[in-house]
């Protein structure tokens, strides 16, 4: 299954609904530009929500770190939400679940943006 | 699965993900755990991406050399390219905390978290690399191989 990725916003927030796998190619690809656009048209305050993903490797997991760190630099904020168990211990092993902000509920991750 | 089997495949993003699905299928065949097959086909394509990305570049006239072999308590995986070889003191520590926040260099560390022994081989005729499951040991997580 690819990546599919589709927005909404929830009180000034961007949720990002992704679903498939976060691989190296298109997964990463589609997930860098999205969150780029978002970005670029002012939208900087991100939830990526990852109860569908059932994949990623490690390209996905840079992926994921790039987005993160773009955000920042941009003077924005992304949490991570809905984690699957794959997605949990992979962030897990490779030290960065203490790194991003993942929440587990929808409505607390959007409160809980400053 | 027969006891031994190779594929030759081209050095495209397609061997990664044709990689993957023959190590799920592999491993799933051998009656490796859920979790294992997971474990095992990750750890495959993090090696196809070595492979294809960084040892052949791409380059069309390189090609990746897949295997599994089953022996009485392993299933031995090798992942062969035709690339310069890379270079394994350069690949710095993905866990230390400067690295954290890097957005590559975690494949190697992915295959050694996963699989029992993972072996790699670099020469100027490319890399080798070996990953080993034990068909009846525990099931991996963090066990470190040698390289």
């Amino acid at each position: 299954m690819s990546m599919k990725l589709s927005t909404r916003q929830v009180d000034g927030v961007t949720i990002v609904d992704c679903s498939g796998r976060i691989t190296l190619g298109e997964g990463s690809v589609m997930m860098r530009d999205t969150v780029r656009d978002l970005l670029a048209k002012g939208n900087k305050k991100i939830v990526l929500n990852l109860g569908e993903v059932n994949y990623i490797d490690s390209s996905g997991i840079g992926e994921l770190v790039s987005a993160f760190t773009t955000t920042k630099n941009q003077g924005g904020e992304l949490k991570l939400l809905n984690l699957t168990k794959k997605v949990h211990d992979l962030l897990q092993i490779t030290k960065l679940y203490t790194v991003f902000d993942v929440k587990e509920d929808e409505t607390a991750a959007v409160k809980g943006f400053k | 699965m027969e006891q031994a089997v190779s594929y030759t495949l081209d050095s495209t993003l397609e061997t990664v993900d044709h990689a993957e699905e023959k190590a799920t299928r592999i491993a799933t065949e051998l009656g490796f755990g859920e979790d294992e097959v997971m474990q095992i086909s990750m750890a495959v394509r993090e090696g196809a991406v070595n492979a294809v990305l960084h040892g052949n570049a791409y380059a069309p006239d390189k090609k990746v050399i897949l295997a599994f072999e089953r022996t009485s308590e392993d299933l031995v995986i090798t992942i062969r390219d035709q690339g310069k070889g890379i270079d394994l003191s350069g690949i710095p520590n993905p866990l230390a905390p400067e690295n954290l926040l890097k957005t590559s260099g975690r494949g190697i560390f992915l295959m050694r978290s996963f699989m029992d022994v993972v072996e790699i081989r670099p020469s100027q005729t490319g890399t080798e690399i070996k990953l080993i499951k034990h068909v009846h040991g525990a099931s991996g997580g963090g066990k470190e191989g040698s390289q």
